[in-house]
């Protein structure tokens, strides 16, 4: 009997071996963002390499940067700022736009006009593009970054359960709900919400993949993370000079980010049916 | 006379979510005679439609014919491969589906749909084929039979579209056709038609059929034999009169119980009892307001009616008279463009915003359909759990109790209370949405329709309890069905509405003599036991004319 047996008898979920491999990456990458100060072999901001773009070593597991640092010290610190700042962004962005979403299902009428339709005109600018303005304006800050990422996806995370609320709010129950004479809070929180989380959920994981992705590109054109600081799209950007040698500096952090968002994916695609199909 | 349709020992088995197997169907065997039409009649989840699908080799998704053999003409469908069993399906086996609105493509005209069947086969020169279903249409007296075909389904009424289903099964000449509840979805008015117009064709033509239903009163009209499922189990078989007169199974006889008149039994004296709710002249409806103050679609006319203290009132009439728009617009939950509302002698605000918790609180409406009333992710005690916190500030061990006491007044076990509404059956989770309604002590409880979606049995145990509450309780009801034997069984005054107006008021003692035409007519359609009862039946070919939508 395989593992996954055992969990799916112990709670009642059937996880397929995929989901589990992106779950055990996600994971990884997850603790080794909280636990990278304590583990890392050298100090992240400490040239320790006579050599730059240095091979992979017994020293240098993942080889060594443009200035000669450690490469893994430098990955692994990165995860802090690539998961963290993903992490922070696509929690506003979902709990904006489901609550948001929500709340424009239940009261409809003008409220909902309004919210939709100003809500599809910051749809309807390229992420990319807004992400550059706001950073060229005001400049790069953790905080910057975030409340920029949350603000360009929350749109979608409000359409998505707009989309999902409208559905649950034509059901009678919703409606025994409003003739008890329940108030707003209670009919989005306890009615609506049960039954469209689990979608909710594989959306907020979408949308991660997302913002980790935006967050590397504007890294990499040099408007996110910034130095002495790195994330991975951040450390993409300061050894593309490796390209040419064949450098791990340059291929590892890519690795990452890949690992990362495919692993999310992996998981979504991968999720037990109980969670996948609770609103059908 | 060798049997057209052998069933040997047939078994049925689904694989459920978590992987569990469960026999449907557990060693089933009937025959059919040629020209027989056979009914199958339980009650929802007994295997009658798995069985009769089996009938052309076909199981649901999740279900696998596991043994037995299924023979037609001598041919065993269970063996059949994929291709030979298509060869038979349309030809020789022809399936008219419950609901006929969503078996027919709605970009399609309908007679390109009807011959679908000889085109597939090959069967005939597309030519004939039109001047077939033309026939067909005729006989099955479908009014304009050379130019119905080139509507599109939208444009026929329901009634209609299940007739020109059935003209869909029979192109091909099959030897059986299979009705799977083809009258369930319809009014009392059009079944008739309908039941009138399957019979004399199949008479006609020498076809056999299978009909599933749970209504045993239409099927009486239709069968020669009755089989009677339940658990995928045949109970009894036997011809229709034998079923009818003499059952010997206890669960047949439960059926035919539930048809048994139970005449409400009147309390005499205390005529002056207090109002309770009092409408007067309310006008009500949907879509935009027009230049009049009138909303587009006006469903409820200038409708004035009143419920005393402990009596019930029964709202009866087909689909669309606008008689749940008025139970709705009575609780709030659509707004009135004109009329008054009294409750209690206090005036009743239009919408459920402007009305005062407590006044929400003595009125409570209890739906249709169990399954969406129910919020499926929350466990029984969190639903019934609720209303007891909001309205009576009820907590911990107190409300503890009080959800004992409630699940014990609707007859539920108390270990249900942890459950989700899913793990229930229907009957129970109609229960539990009574109990809601319950929870709140209220003074009037509406009932829209909540016994149309439950079986016989279940349904009249359902209106047993209601009754009980109202004697311990004293509670009014207003009652809202399109079965009659329902209204009349619970409810002391009855209006008839049609075209969103009131057209009478009734009381059950003068049932059998209602003065309304549209009265008349709805109330000698309701299909009776006794199976000469729709060969004898003569409707005013006038009434029909003014209030049918056949």
């Amino acid at each position: 009997m395989t593992p996954s047996v055992t969990l799916a008898q112990k709670f009642g979920y059937r996880f397929s071996w995929v989901g589990m491999i992106g779950l055990s990456i996600m994971l990884l990458w997850g603790i080794m963002a909280l636990i990278a100060p304590n583990i890392i072999p050298h100090p992240v901001g400490e040239i320790v390499d006579e050599d730059y773009f240095g091979a992979i070593s017994s020293r240098f597991w993942l080889g060594s940067d443009y200035l000669g640092r450690d490469m893994l010290s430098r990955i692994l610190m990165g995860a802090r700022y690539t998961v963290g700042i993903s992490l922070a962004a696509v929690s506003i962005a979902c709990f904006s736009g489901v609550v948001l979403g929500m709340t424009a299902a239940v009261v409809g009428g003008w409220f909902d006009a309004a919210v939709s339709r100003f809500l599809d005109a910051m749809n309807s600018i390229p992420g990319k593009l807004s992400g550059l303005v706001v950073v060229a304006a005001v400049g790069s800050s953790i905080t910057v970054l975030i409340v920029t990422l949350a603000v360009i996806y929350t749109p979608g995370a409000y359409r998505f359960a707009r989309a999902l609320a409208v559905n649950i709010n034509t059901m009678d129950y919703i409606t025994v709900a409003r003739t008890r004479g329940e108030g707003l809070v209670y009919i989005i929180g306890s009615e609506i919400l049960p039954n469209i989380i689990g979608p909710v959920l594989a959306d907020l994981g979408l949308r991660f993949v997302f913002i980790v992705l935006l967050l590397s590109g504007l890294s990499f054109l040099g408007l996110g993370v910034q130095p002495p600081y790195a994330d991975w799209g951040a450390l993409v950007h300061e050894n593309v000079g490796g390209l040419p040698f064949g450098a791990p500096a340059v291929i590892v952090p890519s690795l990452a980010i890949a690992s990362l968002t495919i692993s999310v994916n992996l998981l979504i695609d991968n999720l037990p049916q109980k969670i996948r199909d609770r609103s059908a | 006379m060798e049997n057209l349709v052998e069933i040997r020992d047939l078994k049925v088995e689904a694989t459920t979510d978590s992987g569990r197997r469960v026999d449907i169907i557990k060693a089933v065997s009937l025959d059919i005679a040629p020209g027989e039409i056979v009914a199958l009649i339980g009650e929802s989840g007994s295997g009658k439609t798995t069985i009769a699908l089996t009938l052309m080799g076909y199981t649901r998704s999740g279900c696998r014919i596991c043994g037995g053999q299924v023979r037609i003409a001598g041919k065993d469908m269970v063996t059949l491969s994929e291709r030979e069993r298509a060869g038979i399906r349309g030809t020789q086996v022809a399936y008219v589906p419950q609901s006929a609105a969503a078996a027919f493509n709605p970009a399609m005209r309908i007679i390109d749909q009807v011959i679908e069947i000889s085109r597939i086969h090959q069967l005939m020169p597309d030519g004939r084929a039109r001047l077939k279903a033309i026939d067909l249409f005729r006989a099955l007296s479908l009014p304009n039979p050379e130019t119905i075909g080139s509507r599109y389904p939208h444009q026929v009424s329901g009634g209609q579209l299940q007739r020109l289903s059935a003209a869909m099964a029979l192109i091909g000449d099959p030897k059986l056709v299979i009705f799977d509840e083809p009258t369930t979805a319809l009014d009392v008015t059009t079944q008739i038609e309908v039941l009138r117009a399957f019979k004399a064709v199949m008479k006609k033509g020498g076809i056999s059929g299978v009909y599933v239903s749970h209504d045993l009163a239409v099927v009486a009209q239709i069968a020669d034999r009755i089989v009677v499922l339940r658990n995928g189990e045949v109970q009894e078989a036997g011809t229709t009169a034998e079923i009818l007169t003499c059952a010997q199974h206890p669960y047949t006889r439960e059926l035919l119980a539930a048809f048994e008149p139970k005449p409400r039994d009147h309390e005499i004296g205390v005529e002056d009892r207090k109002v309770l709710l009092e409408v007067s002249d309310l006008v009500s409806g949907y879509g935009p307001i027009q230049a009049d103050g009138l909303p587009l679609v006006q469903a409820v006319k200038d409708v004035s009616l009143t419920v005393k203290k402990g009596r019930n009132l029964g709202i009866i009439g087909e689909s669309g008279c606008g008689k749940s728009t008025l139970a709705r617009t009575i609780a709030g939950i659509l707004p009135a463009y004109s009329g008054n509302l009294l409750f209690d002698n206090r005036e009743l605000a239009g919408t459920v915003r402007q009305r005062s918790r407590d006044q929400l609180r003595d009125m409570q409406i209890v739906f249709q359909y169990a399954d969406t009333a129910l919020n499926p992710e929350k466990s029984i005690e969190e639903i019934l759990g609720r209303p007891l916190q909001f309205y009576h500030g009820l907590k911990g061990k107190q409300r503890d109790t009080r959800i004992d006491q409630l699940l014990d007044m609707v007859h539920l076990p108390k270990s249900l209370r942890h459950r989700r509404p899913q793990e229930l059956s229907g009957g129970q989770k109609q229960r539990v949405n009574f109990a809601r309604a319950l929870a709140a002590e209220p003074k009037l409880i509406i009932c829209d329709e909540i016994t149309s979606a439950l079986d016989t049995v279940v349904a009249a145990a359902i209106i047993n309890l209601l009754k009980e509450l109202q004697r311990e309780l004293s509670l009014s009801y207003i009652f809202i069905s399109h079965d009659l034997s329902v209204v009349e069984a619970i409810c002391d005054e009855i209006v008839v509405m049609y075209g969103g107006r009131k057209v009478e008021e009734i009381t059950p003692a003068q049932l059998k003599a209602p003065q309304h035409p549209y009265s008349k007519l709805l109330f000698s359609s309701v299909p009776k036991l006794d199976p000469a009862w729709l060969d004898a039946l003569e409707l005013d070919p006038e009434l029909v004319r003014t209030y049918g939508h056949t």
